[in-house]
């Protein structure tokens, strides 16, 4: 009896005597972590993707309110949370939100089966990676999608697919966050993250140049059915000056665009894409009878363009 | 007899072309040059559109003190400088020449007779390989000039000939010793003097007696120069494995180079190129090839000139066969796939390999069982199973603490795995994301 009684008070003096140390510990070695960062960390969608460009969300919350003591939560934006989540930051944070448009990942590649066919076979390892170092792909088109998937495994939220028909990777747009993951994957950088856009009948309206294609136009041609050939054809109709032509590729500024599908219509190659479906263009009226003559002589040159508008 | 001492495999060697005699490949209609044939900066072009060139006239000039110039192969007019799809599989920047003729610069001496006497300063030899544009020919074309210039501290004692051809099938560098056993040994002396040191060692696998026995016999009028003939075994012809192999010293992990062990290392086929540089005024525009393969009717050694396209020596040998499953240029351990036939010949050509569909299919990849094999392969005493994993996982610091810096992408682990793990294909992925890193570290110093 007396063996448990002393085993019992000897255990109980040592862990009366360790509490007193770690108390002590705890408060003298306190270290001060400001009680926001932790409510912040609370109505983040513990994701931990990355896409704000922070170490996960705790990182982000610790962000956040350094921000705040600086005054504003400007360029601080979670993409899986978006403005909802944002909001509440802000609330906490005791500031106004500040609002940012939504953004969405974009494939800028059409380089499907049909459009460019295949002229090599590649068996190496099954990684997009691997495969950009390895070769310039299975097509003549050395810029395009390698349809490996990296960026199907680097999304977090199941956002993007493997299309088996055309071998090209899509986005899901209501799943995917923005967080840019799948951008950072793909070794040839054709998803983007784009502006989603405005949005008109509960549809985000976006056009970009479904290509990267940096060759000159005639070898773009020749591997895809389907590349940008760097014609301008899209830069000229564009009435916001929101295309511009580098390195035979046309690019659309999303902060420019205002969707309105002229160059969608004008492309030859269908190289531009939109999210919505673009109206068609409205023939042109009749040219009064005193403009017709130069309109005529003019003609020849215009009609390839205006029957592939047609089309 | 010697050979390196950690790991090592032994393809079959399938020597196809063994003992075929050399052939002048025929001229081309056009000539090719991409102008990154080397690692380094690319060449810079200095010739426009429009010009006449001779063979042997300076096409581009070198892009940085780690770089070399390109000489033309064919006379005849530069058609345009645009681009074409070279052995990496992208398109590069290329000089077009349509050749006219065969009208050599005359500052080429173009006989046979064997020049042995050279009265250059070590100083003025190395410059003229530098002018000549001679890179290695054994494959990685790093530009001759800059071997032969040791960095501060390092003190060369000896010149190791890679004569080893440890690469199956490929016969090129076998054929050259039997044919130009004295230019190379002439173009080994040149090496020695230009670096200051007086002994120098020919490494041969005794797969190749003949090449053997005549460079030993040859090689009896110097004194200094000693033939080593070696054990087969794959890849000896490794710079770092060559060096243990003949001398017994083991380069340190990078930044080492071999000539912190004292070693200069030179391919046998380059020092032919230095040979004619230095003694017959000939820049390097021309190499032997070797074009091979199971199916093809005619496996044989070219010399062919720079710029030709492959498929002209495929079409000299039988043409294509029907069942092509891959092209290879290089060997088939160490080779890449071409993506077409039309890749000019360059610099580091060293063969053509054409390997049928049932060779070419790569066998589908199944789970690692832990058979440790790739590590007692492994040349350099590296782990592949765990390089390629953590590279997969894109572990990056552990594979750098794992040195994946050190491989020399030989493929000896590939080779051996019983699971058929495309375990090469994942480390090179690792070594160049964290030399990359590397790289970044040390501009942000």
């Amino acid at each position: 009896m007396d063996l448990i009684l002393v085993a019992v008070i000897a255990l109980g003096a040592i862990g009366l005597i360790a509490a007193v140390v770690l108390y002590v510990a705890s408060k003298k070695f306190a270290v001060f972590e400001d009680p926001r960062i932790g409510q912040v960390a609370a109505v983040l969608p513990q994701a931990n993707c990355g896409g704000c460009g922070y170490p996960g969300c705790s990182g982000f919350a610790g962000a956040c309110v350094k921000a705040a003591d600086a005054g504003s939560l400007e360029g601080k934006l979670c993409p899986v949370g978006g403005a909802p989540v944002m909001e509440k930051v802000a609330a906490i944070l005791g500031l106004e939100a500040v609002a940012s448009d939504p953004k969405v990942a974009v494939v800028r590649c059409n380089g499907s089966c049909e459009n460019r066919p295949r002229v090599v076979q590649y068996d190496g390892a099954v990684s997009c990676r691997v495969a950009h170092a390895t070769c310039g792909g299975e097509t003549l088109c050395s810029f395009g999608c390698l349809g490996c998937g990296d960026c199907v495994k680097a999304c977090q939220f199941g956002a993007i697919k493997m299309n088996p028909e055309t071998g090209l990777p899509e986005v899901d747009a209501d799943k995917c966050t923005a967080c840019g993951a799948c951008a950072k994957a793909c070794p040839r950088g054709i998803i983007e993250i784009r502006l989603k856009g405005r949005v008109v009948k509960d549809n985000a309206r976006r056009v970009w140049v479904s290509c990267v294609n940096k060759d000159k136009g005639a070898l773009a041609n020749k591997a895809c059915a389907a590349a940008c050939i760097g014609c301008g054809k899209c830069q000229k109709v564009c009435k916001k000056d929101a295309i511009t032509i580098e390195n035979n590729l046309a690019y659309i500024d999303p902060a420019k665009c205002i969707a309105c599908g002229l160059c969608y219509n004008e492309c030859p190659k269908k190289a531009i894409h939109a999210s919505f479906t673009v109206p068609a263009p409205k023939p042109k009226p009749a040219p009064a009878e005193g403009a017709a003559a130069p309109a005529q002589q003019a003609a020849p040159k215009a009609a390839p363009a205006a029957e592939q508008q047609q089309q | 007899m010697k050979t390196f001492r950690i790991g090592g495999v032994h393809p079959a060697e399938n020597k196809l072309s063994a003992g075929k005699p050399i052939v002048t490949a025929e001229l081309p209609k056009q000539a090719v040059f991409p102008l990154s044939q080397h690692i380094g900066a690319p060449a810079v072009p200095c010739v426009a559109k429009g010009d006449m060139v001779k063979v042997g006239t300076k096409i581009a000039d070198a892009g940085g003190f780690v770089s070399a110039p390109i000489f033309s192969s064919v006379s005849g007019k530069v058609n345009k400088i645009d681009s074409i799809v070279d052995a990496s599989g992208y398109r590069k920047p290329a000089i077009f020449i349509d050749v006219i003729g065969d009208e050599w610069e005359e500052s080429i001496d173009r006989s046979e007779t064997l020049v042995k006497e050279c009265d250059l300063e070590p100083k003025a030899i190395v410059e003229k390989i530098k002018n000549a544009g001679v890179v290695g020919m054994g494959g990685a074309c790093f530009p001759c000039h800059v071997k032969l210039t040791p960095p501060p501290g390092a003190v060369p004692t000896c010149v190791i000939v890679n004569a080893v051809e440890c690469e199956p099938y490929l016969t090129a560098d076998h054929q050259l010793m039997l044919e130009h056993a004295e230019e190379i040994l002439v173009g080994v002396t040149l090496v020695m003097k230009a670096v200051n040191v007086n002994k120098g060692y020919i490494g041969i696998e005794n797969n190749k007696p003949d090449a053997i026995k005549l460079m030993t016999e040859k090689a009896a009028q110097y004194p200094n120069i000693e033939v080593v003939p070696l054990k087969v075994k794959y890849p000896q012809g490794g710079e770092k494995q060559l060096i243990d192999a003949v001398i017994g010293r083991q380069v340190p992990a990078p930044p080492a180079l071999p000539v912190s062990v004292g070693a200069i290392l030179q391919n046998v086929g380059t020092m032919y190129a230095i040979y004619q540089a230095v003694q017959k005024n000939m820049p390097l525009f021309q190499r032997v090839v070797t074009v091979t393969g199971k199916s093809l009717a005619n496996p044989q050694n070219f010399m062919a000139r720079m710029g030709t396209p492959m498929s002209q020596l495929i079409d000299a040998c039988g043409g294509l066969p029907e069942d092509t499953g891959k092209v290879i240029g290089g060997g088939p351990m160490m080779g890449k796939a071409l993506m077409n036939t039309e890749v000019p010949i360059c610099k580091g050509s060293s063969g053509v390999l054409i390997m049928n569909m049932t060779e070419a299919k790569r066998a589908e990849a199944d789970p690692c069982i832990r058979c440790a094999k790739c590590v007692s392969a492994c040349p350099m005493g590296l782990e592949p199973f765990l390089l390629a994993t953590c590279s997969a996982k894109g572990d990056w610091e552990r594979v750098e603490k794992e040195d994946i810096t050190s491989c020399i992408e030989c493929g000896s682990c590939q080779f051996t795995c019983p699971s058929h793990r495309p375990m090469l294909d994942m480390i090179r992925l690792g070594k160049s994301t964290v030399m990359g890193i590397i790289r970044s570290r040390s501009v942000k110093k």
